[in-house]
């Protein structure tokens, strides 16, 4: 039986042969606002955030954008700005200001809504690398927001089919006391419902505070820890939603009874890490390290990756209008190459970027969610995250 | 009989009646070897390390020496076709994956995913002569039977870059879908496949007489109860009458059957688990397939259109090539 499918859509805006003299010109500029807060001090000095952590990635797209623009008549350059929440609101202002209609901001969720719509007032379009909270993806949802960050349910959706596909379906959820914990908690405990997991007992970690550099500070947590654990019903996997990192590390070798640990410490879900190499990534690592001379880290790969769908749309469309990128973005004709087996591009209900999830234990990739077996009527990687008939957005009009 | 059928009818008889054993040379990529098929009996002979994972592989216009890019080597490793002992290495530029070699022999043009070029090697001197600037992430390599051509495809920037073998420069760019992997010719050398693994399509060139290329087709795959995304177009090879293109669709495990002409696709065949590259036996009786995830080589009988047989050989079998 014969089958074939003609891509109109597809082959309509790639039908150009590029030779002798380039298409129109076309310099593209963007940038990256990154909001940097007052943060205790990371429970591992591995996780110190470094001073180009985002902008990094800004800076390897620029570099594979103009490699391609090379070919076509088009540059890009990208400039970065860091801010405190008291200055970001200027910092965006200095950034509309000298004509740029594209910023990846990396910032949290209340800090991004406020610049999100500063930004549309100047018929901006800002991509989100950092925030995962549910509402940016649900009722708090903007026209001119795309996120290239996975939301808190595309992490705990990813986690929580490994381990219903490994079988290990009876989970304890210990939980942070801060509102970031409590929310991701809250996409473990959807998640855990939507798979068929059971979570057997909740507890909620107490964060009272405190320096985390300490010269002996294992030994109380292991003397501690245990004791926190004890008395659980029969289980067998430990859960920690930890956001604001700081406990789960302590829990991988401090339990009571030895079980994995998954989530925030463990085996967690993570965009890009510097060990992984599957799906062709060992270039995309060697051409970061060289510009960066360290390991990617999320906010860099979602900040490339904004920048590289920026590329493609200026590329297949020929145009750096704001509409033009929005509306091709949204469309069935983007499609990206993200290092992660299959093609990522933007889920057209809430302006998410449908991606697999990656499973790390801090040195490998211990796998990549979906996981097999999942279904999905239209595309598996929607079985992560808030689906079309989930999500109350509306203002990408595809509600 | 049809004409069409005519000219393969007698190359097979001008091939297969003195029975003279053929062999396949097979890259398994973890493992770091050479496997060695008789594909007479089918069997596997040999196997030989390989260089450090090795990938792309090829062989010299009269048969006596085989090329490999030993990727984390940073080298093309040379064996001989009979004794398999090791030959002087060829430079090629960091992390060599694919290349293409003309077909007099002397200029191998080599894929260097990590610097964005293509490195031209002289097999004789053994010494660089070029290296073009490309796209992002150069991959597949093709070249025009005139041999006035080299086909590069970049990964990243999505693009067919069409290199002249006079001067080197890059006199055509071709955007095509998300992640092209491979280019093949048809023999007559007026069109051009480009496989793009996630964009799961091949585009279709037809080129003039001047060499230039116009996108005309895209072809795309469906197979029931085979998501979408698993359908990876990665290998490809079309006969030499330029009817039949086949295409390796990497993690969906089969290859695709395609009317090179009317661009239907025609079937799909079953093969070993992640298809990645493809090779006919010279006789284009049959054409071989690596299949990376099951270890195993597909045989298909080209003429049936079905898989025949399957031979284990090493660890993630990557690329092969077959001579008489």
């Amino acid at each position: 039986m014969p089958f074939r499918i003609a891509q109109i859509v597809c082959l309509a805006v790639s039908m150009l042969v590029l030779a002798g003299e380039p298409a129109q010109a076309i310099d593209v500029r963007a940038a990256v606002l990154r909001v940097d807060y007052q943060v205790p001090l990371p429970i591992s000095r591995f996780d110190l955030r470094p001073d180009d952590l985002g902008v990094a990635g800004g800076l390897l797209a620029d570099e594979d954008n103009n490699t391609t623009g090379t070919f076509l008549g088009h540059t890009y350059a990208t400039t970065t700005r860091a801010a405190t929440p008291e200055t970001a609101d200027a910092a965006m202002d200095e950034i509309l200001a000298e004509g740029l209609r594209y910023i990846v901001v990396i910032a949290r969720m209340d800090d991004l809504l406020r610049l999100t719509d500063k930004a549309a007032e100047a018929g901006a379009m800002v991509f989100n690398a950092e925030a995962a909270d549910m509402p940016l993806r649900d009722d708090q949802c903007r026209a001119n927001l795309l996120h290239t960050a996975t939301s808190y349910q595309q992490q705990a959706d990813a986690v929580i089919q490994f381990a219903v596909w490994k079988k290990w379906t009876r989970l304890v959820l210990i939980a942070g006391s801060n509102t970031p914990d409590v929310a991701l908690a809250d996409a473990y405990r959807k998640a855990a419902r939507k798979f068929g997991a059971d979570i057997v007992e909740e507890r909620i970690f107490e964060d009272i505070g405190g320096t985390r550099r300490t010269d002996s500070g294992h030994v109380l947590v292991q003397r501690q820890l245990p004791v926190f654990m004890q008395d659980l019903p029969e289980h067998d996997v430990v859960i920690a939603a930890d956001a604001s990192d700081y406990f789960a590390p302590y829990l991988t070798y401090h339990l009571w009874t030895p079980r994995p640990v998954m989530g925030s410490a463990g085996l967690r879900p993570v965009q890009m890490h510097g060990g992984h190499e599957a799906f062709g990534a060992t270039q995309l690592q060697n051409r970061f390290e060289k510009i960066a001379v360290r390991y990617m880290k999320d906010e860099d790969y979602n900040t490339w990756i904004a920048l590289r769908a920026l590329g493609e749309a200026v590329t297949r469309t020929q145009s750096d209008d704001v509409t033009t990128v929005i509306d091709f973005l949204l469309s069935d004709a983007f499609e990206l190459a993200g290092f992660k087996g299959h093609q990522v591009n933007f889920r057209d209900w809430n302006g998410q970027m449908r991606q697999e999830v990656i499973l790390f234990d801090d040195r490998i990739t211990v796998s990549v969610s979906p996981q097999e077996g999942f279904l999905h009527r239209t595309a598996l990687q929607d079985t992560l995250g808030l689906d079309r008939p989930e999500s109350a957005c509306t203002a990408l009009g595809q509600g | 009989m049809t004409y069409a059928s005519l000219p393969f009818l007698l190359l097979g008889v001008v091939f297969a009646s003195p029975a003279l054993a053929g062999k396949a040379f097979v890259t398994n990529e973890r493992g770091n070897t050479v496997s060695v098929i008789d594909t007479e009996t089918w069997e596997v002979t040999e196997e030989f390390f390989g260089g450090n994972r090795p990938r792309g592989i090829t062989v010299s216009p009269d048969g006596k020496h085989l090329y490999v890019c030993a990727s984390d080597d940073n080298l093309v490793r040379v064996f001989d076709t009979e004794t398999y002992a090791e030959l002087p290495s060829l430079p090629s530029g960091p992390d060599p994956e694919l290349f293409i070699l003309e077909p007099s022999g002397h200029r191998l043009y080599i894929a260097n995913e990590d610097d964005n070029l293509v490195t031209v090697t002289d097999t004789q001197s053994r010494t660089v002569i070029a290296e073009v600037p490309v796209g992002v992430e150069p991959e597949g390599m093709g070249m025009s039977p005139d041999a006035k051509w080299v086909v590069n495809t970049s990964e990243t920037t999505n693009m067919a870059h069409f290199i002249s073998t006079d001067d080197y420069q890059i006199k055509h760019n071709v955007l095509v879908d998300q992640r092209p992997r491979y280019a093949q010719y048809t023999a007559d050398g007026s069109r051009l496949f480009v496989t793009s693994e996630i964009g799961g399509t091949v585009s279709v060139m037809d080129i003039d007489e001047t060499g230039t290329p116009t996108l005309v087709d895209k072809i795309s795959f469906e197979v029931p109860g085979v998501l979408p995304e698993w359908l990876q177009p990665v290998g490809a090879k079309v006969t030499s009458d330029g009817k039949t293109l086949f295409v390796a669709l990497g993690p969906a495990n089969r290859v695709a059957v395609v009317d090179a002409e009317s661009l239907e696709v025609r079937d799909y065949i079953l093969v070993g688990q992640r298809v990645w590259q493809l090779a006919f036996t010279p006789d284009e009786k049959f054409l071989l397939t690596t299949n990376g995830n099951s270890n195993d080589i597909t045989v298909i009988d080209v003429a049936a259109e079905e898989a025949v047989r399957s031979i284990q050989v090493g660890d993630q079998p990557w690329g092969v090539v077959v001579i008489e």
